[in-house]
C-alpha cells in the first residue's frame, strides 16, 4: 500500500455527475407557515411592543419565508413577569407527577406533528430533510419524553439532597439545531419545576414558534413557557434582566464569555455550551472504511454547523496517504444541494454571513500554506452553498487547526505516537468532544481518559441521546445537558 | 534580659510552600503576622505575582501524577495527612491560641481538621460510584459518564485558619485536583504549618502549593492566569466574587462559591463539594450486533 502514493486502488465513485439520482423532493406544502409570527408570552400570541418585525429567509433559495417579531426590553419584561407569575401561581405548586404529564403531552404532540416540524426545520435552516426527519425532530421529541419522566423522581437524582426549582430560566438557543436545542433547554427546565423564557436564534425561529403552538395545544398553564424571537439586543436584554434566576446559553465562546462578564455581579446561575474544535483521531489499526464514514459524518453532518464537529482530523502517519485518498473518494459521492431533496447529504449554509465566514477561513487556509481540496459537486446557483472541503499539510499552529470554522471544512494533521497525538489533540482552548478510531480496546480507554473533552466517541462520531450528558471542558463551556447530569443546572438545594 | 542559664529559643521562619519546597518569596518582602492584641508574632512572606506563577506551574506539573494515581492510594495519602496532623496537634493548638483562639476553640478547630481529612480520605474511592452513570442510549452503544478532576484549582482560603482551609483543600485533593492556596491574610500561621504536615505525608510535591500574601495584590493575577482551571472562593464578599467571575472569563474558569461561615457544621463536608470540582466526561463505545442478538441465552 505504501508504494501507491495518493492513488486509490478503487475506482472513485462519482454518483453526483455520472450516476445522477432522480430528485426525491419532500413537499414544502406540508409546512403551514404563517406570514407573520407574534411573540408567545403568557400563553398568548402578543405583538412586539415596538411593532418591529424582521424577515427570515430560506437559505437554500434566499426567498423570504416569514416575518418574526423583534422582541425588545418591554417584551422581555413582559415575558419574565409572565414566567414569574406562572412559577408562583402554577408550576412550583403543581404536583411533580402532573408537571411530568404536561411534558409527556408535549413530546406526544411533537411526535404527531413530526413531519411538519421536519419540513419547517429544513426550509428555515437549510439542513437536509433527511437529517431533520431522522435526527433533529425525533431526538427533540425524545428529550421531552425522557425529562418528563424525571419530574416526579428528582429526589432520587441527588444523593442526600432535596432539589428545588431555581425559578425563571432564560434560555438562548443557536441556529444549528433550532428545535433540538429548544428541547434540550426547555425539557429539563420544566421537569425540575422552573418556568422558561426562551429566545431562538435570529435566523431560525420557525420550529421554536411551532413548538410554542404545540405547548399552547398541550394546554400548559400560561406563562410556563414564553418564546420571544429577536436578535442580539433581545438576548442581551434577557440575560441582563434582574427577574431571571438562571441562564442557559448555547452559542459561540465569545458571546458566552460576554454573558459570564455581564452576569458576574448577579446570583444568576449560568451554564454555557459553547464552541469546539474537536480532534478526530485515526490510528493505523482502525477499521479504515468505517473510520472514513465517521470522519465524513463528523465534519459534514449538518454542513459542519456542529459545535462538536470533528474538524481536526489526526491520522497516524503510516496510513495517511491511503486514508486521505479514501476520504477524497468518499467526498466525491456527497450530494450537495436542495435540502428538501431526500437524497441530499449536504444542504445550505445557514446564512450569507456564515458562508462568508467559512469562505474567509478557506482563503486563510490557502494563504497559510495548507493544501486545499474540495469535492467536485456542482452547487445550486441560488442559495448559500459550500463545497465539502479539506486541507492537508495543516500546521498545529495554523488558525485552521485552532479556530472554530463551523462549516464543512476539515483540517488534516498527522501524528506518529500516542503521546504526540494526545498532546496535539489537547492543545486547544476548547474541550467539547473528540473521536478515537482504533481496533484496540485498551487504547480506546487510555485515549478516552487522557483527552480533555466532555464527550468521547470511540469508533463512532456525532452520536446523541437524551440519556447521555453533553457538554464541554475548558472554553467549550460548563454544565451538562442530557441525562441525569443535565438536571443539575436547573436545581438549587 | 533573662538569665544567661536560660536557653535562647529558636524562632521559626515562615516561608512559602511551592512544588514540595519551602522557598522564601522571590520578592524578598514580608508582612507581620499579628496576635489577637495586634502584637507581631512572626514575619510572613509577602508572596509576589511571580511566586503565584511558580505555584501554578508546580500545580500543573503535579496534576498528571496526582489525578492518575489510584483512588485508594489518594485515600491513603489523605489519611496519612490526618495522622501527621494528629501527631502535631499541640503545635497547631498553640499557633491557633497565639492567633487569638481560646484553648477550647483551638482544640475544636484542630480536631475538626483532623477528622475532616479522615472523612475525605474515605470518599476518594467512593464518590465516583455515586456520581458516575451508565446511560441507556437507544443505539447499540455502551455509554457511560465519569467524573474527572477539573485540574488546577486556585483556593482563596477561608478565615477559619485550619478547619476552613482543610475543608476546602480536602475535597479538592480527594477528587484528584491540584491546588494553589492563597492563605487568609489575617491568620496565615497555620497555613504554612499545614504545609509542613503535607510535606511529611506522602503528598507529592506540587499537589498543594501555599502562598501567604496580599489578597488585593495576588487575587487578580491568579484569577486571570490561563493555566488555572477553577477558582474556589469561600467568603461572602460579593464584590470580590463578582470580580473573580469577571476575571475568570478569559479561559472560562469554573468559579465555585462555598460561603460557609461555620466550617464545623456537618453540611460543610459532603461528596457534593468534591463534585463541585469535577467535570463529567461521557464516552460512547459501539456494541457489536451480530451473533446472538435477540437470543435469550
Amino acid at each position: 500500500m505504501a508504494t501507491k502514493k495518493n492513488k486509490s486502488s478503487i475506482r472513485p465513485l462519482r454518483l453526483g455527475s455520472e450516476w445522477p439520482y432522480a430528485p426525491a423532493p419532500e413537499s414544502a406544502a406540508i409546512a403551514r407557515i404563517n406570514e407573520q409570527y407574534e411573540l408567545f408570552i403568557d400563553g398568548k400570541w402578543q405583538k412586539p411592543a415596538e411593532g418591529t418585525y424582521f424577515d427570515s429567509i430560506n437559505p437554500a433559495t434566499e426567498k423570504k419565508l416569514y416575518r418574526a417579531s423583534l422582541a425588545t426590553e418591554k417584551d422581555v419584561d413582559k415575558a419574565v413577569a409572565a414566567a414569574r407569575k406562572a412559577s408562583d401561581k402554577y408550576w412550583k405548586k403543581m404536583s411533580p407527577a402532573e408537571r411530568g404529564k404536561y411534558i409527556f403531552r408535549i413530546a406526544r404532540l411533537m411526535q404527531e406533528q413530526a413531519r411538519e416540524l421536519s419540513v419547517m426545520e429544513t426550509l428555515d435552516g437549510g439542513k437536509p430533510i433527511r437529517e431533520s426527519r431522522d435526527f433533529d425532530i425525533p431526538m427533540a421529541c425524545n428529550h421531552f419524553f425522557y425529562y418528563a419522566g424525571w419530574a416526579d423522581k428528582l429526589e432520587y437524582a441527588f444523593t442526600n439532597r432535596t432539589p428545588k426549582p431555581i425559578g425563571v430560566a432564560a434560555q438562548i438557543t443557536p441556529w444549528n439545531f433550532p428545535l433540538l436545542m429548544a428541547a434540550w433547554k426547555i425539557a429539563p427546565a420544566l421537569a425540575t419545576g422552573n418556568t422558561v423564557v426562551l429566545k431562538p436564534a435570529e435566523t431560525t425561529s420557525l420550529t421554536t414558534l411551532k413548538l410554542a403552538s404545540i405547548i399552547q395545544e398541550a394546554d400548559l398553564p400560561p406563562g410556563v413557557v414564553n418564546i420571544i424571537t429577536g436578535a442580539g439586543i433581545t438576548g442581551a436584554a434577557l440575560v441582563r434582566h434582574p427577574g431571571i434566576n438562571k441562564i442557559a446559553f448555547t452559542g459561540s465562546t465569545a458571546v458566552g464569555k460576554l454573558i459570564q462578564q455581564e452576569t458576574a455581579a448577579s446570583n444568576k446561575k449560568l451554564t454555557l455550551e459553547l464552541g469546539g474544535k474537536a480532534a478526530n483521531i485515526i490510528f493505523s489499526d482502525a477499521p479504515i472504511d468505517q473510520a472514513v464514514e465517521g470522519v465524513v459524518n463528523g465534519i459534514f453532518f449538518n454542513q459542519g454547523h456542529v459545535c462538536c464537529a470533528g474538524s481536526r482530523l489526526y491520522v497516524q502517519e503510516s496510513i495517511a496517504p491511503l486514508f486521505i485518498q479514501k476520504l477524497k473518494d468518499r467526498m466525491a459521492t456527497l450530494l450537495v444541494g436542495d435540502p428538501m431533496d431526500k437524497n441530499t447529504d449536504i444542504g445550505a449554509i445557514n446564512s450569507a454571513e456564515q458562508l462568508e465566514k467559512i469562505n474567509y477561513y478557506i482563503r486563510l487556509g490557502k494563504k497559510e500554506g495548507s493544501l486545499h481540496y474540495e469535492s467536485a459537486a456542482s452547487l445550486p446557483k441560488k442559495g448559500y452553498f459550500c463545497q465539502p472541503t479539506l486541507f492537508t499539510k495543516v500546521a498545529q499552529s495554523s488558525r485552521l487547526a485552532q479556530e472554530e470554522i463551523f462549516g464543512p471544512v476539515l483540517a488534516i494533521l498527522t501524528f506518529r505516537t500516542e503521546d504526540e497525538v494526545i498532546e496535539k489533540a489537547n492543545n486547544t482552548p476548547y474541550g467539547l468532544s473528540a473521536g478515537v478510531w482504533t481496533d484496540k480496546g485498551s487504547r480506546i480507554f487510555n485515549m478516552s481518559k487522557r483527552l480533555k473533552a466532555g464527550v468521547i466517541w470511540a469508533n463512532s462520531y456525532n452520536l446523541f441521546d437524551p440519556t447521555s450528558p453533553f457538554g464541554g471542558y475548558k472554553e467549550s463551556g460548563y454544565g451538562r445537558e442530557g441525562g441525569l447530569h443535565g438536571l443539575l443546572p436547573y436545581v438549587s438545594f | 534580659m533573662k538569665k544567661s542559664t536560660n536557653r535562647i529559643s529558636v524562632l521559626k521562619t515562615y516561608k512559602l510552600y511551592i512544588g514540595g519546597q519551602f522557598p522564601r518569596t522571590e520578592s524578598g518582602r514580608s508582612f507581620a503576622a499579628l496576635d489577637a492584641k495586634g502584637n507581631k508574632i512572626a514575619n510572613l512572606c509577602l508572596a509576589s505575582r511571580k511566586d503565584s506563577r511558580e505555584a501554578i506551574v508546580a500545580a500543573r506539573a503535579a496534576l498528571g501524577g496526582w489525578s492518575q494515581r489510584a483512588a485508594s492510594n489518594r485515600g491513603q495519602i489523605l489519611y496519612r495527612i490526618a495522622e501527621m496532623l494528629e501527631a502535631r496537634k499541640d503545635q497547631f493548638i498553640a499557633e491557633l491560641q497565639l492567633q487569638g483562639l481560646s484553648r477550647s476553640a483551638a482544640l475544636l478547630e484542630t480536631n475538626g481538621a483532623i477528622d475532616r481529612w479522615i472523612y475525605y480520605a474515605g470518599w476518594c474511592d467512593k464518590f465516583q460510584a455515586l456520581f458516575s452513570t451508565v446511560n441507556p442510549v437507544a443505539s447499540s452503544h455502551y455509554n457511560f459518564s465519569v467524573c474527572e478532576p477539573m485540574g488546577v484549582v486556585a483556593i482563596f482560603a477561608p478565615a477559619s485558619p485550619l478547619l476552613g482551609l482543610v475543608s476546602v483543600l480536602a475535597p479538592c485533593l480527594a477528587g484528584g485536583n491540584t491546588a494553589v492556596v492563597l492563605a487568609d491574610e489575617t491568620k496565615s500561621l497555620c497555613s504554612i504549618s499545614l504545609a509542613e504536615v503535607l510535606n511529611s505525608s506522602d503528598v507529592p510535591g506540587g499537589v498543594v502549593n501555599i502562598l501567604t500574601g496580599s489578597k488585593t495584590e495576588l487575587l487578580p493575577w491568579i484569577a486571570e492566569h490561563r493555566d488555572v482551571n477553577a477558582l474556589a472562593y469561600t467568603q461572602r464578599d460579593h464584590t470580590t466574587l463578582s470580580s473573580l467571575k469577571t476575571k475568570a472569563t478569559g479561559n472560562l474558569k469554573r468559579v465555585i462559591h462555598w460561603p460557609f461561615t461555620d466550617w464545623s457544621v456537618n453540611k460543610a463536608q459532603s461528596p457534593h463539594l468534591i463534585m463541585d470540582l469535577q467535570e463529567i466526561k461521557t464516552t460512547w463505545h459501539p456494541i457489536q450486533q451480530i451473533a446472538g442478538s435477540g437470543a435469550s441465552y
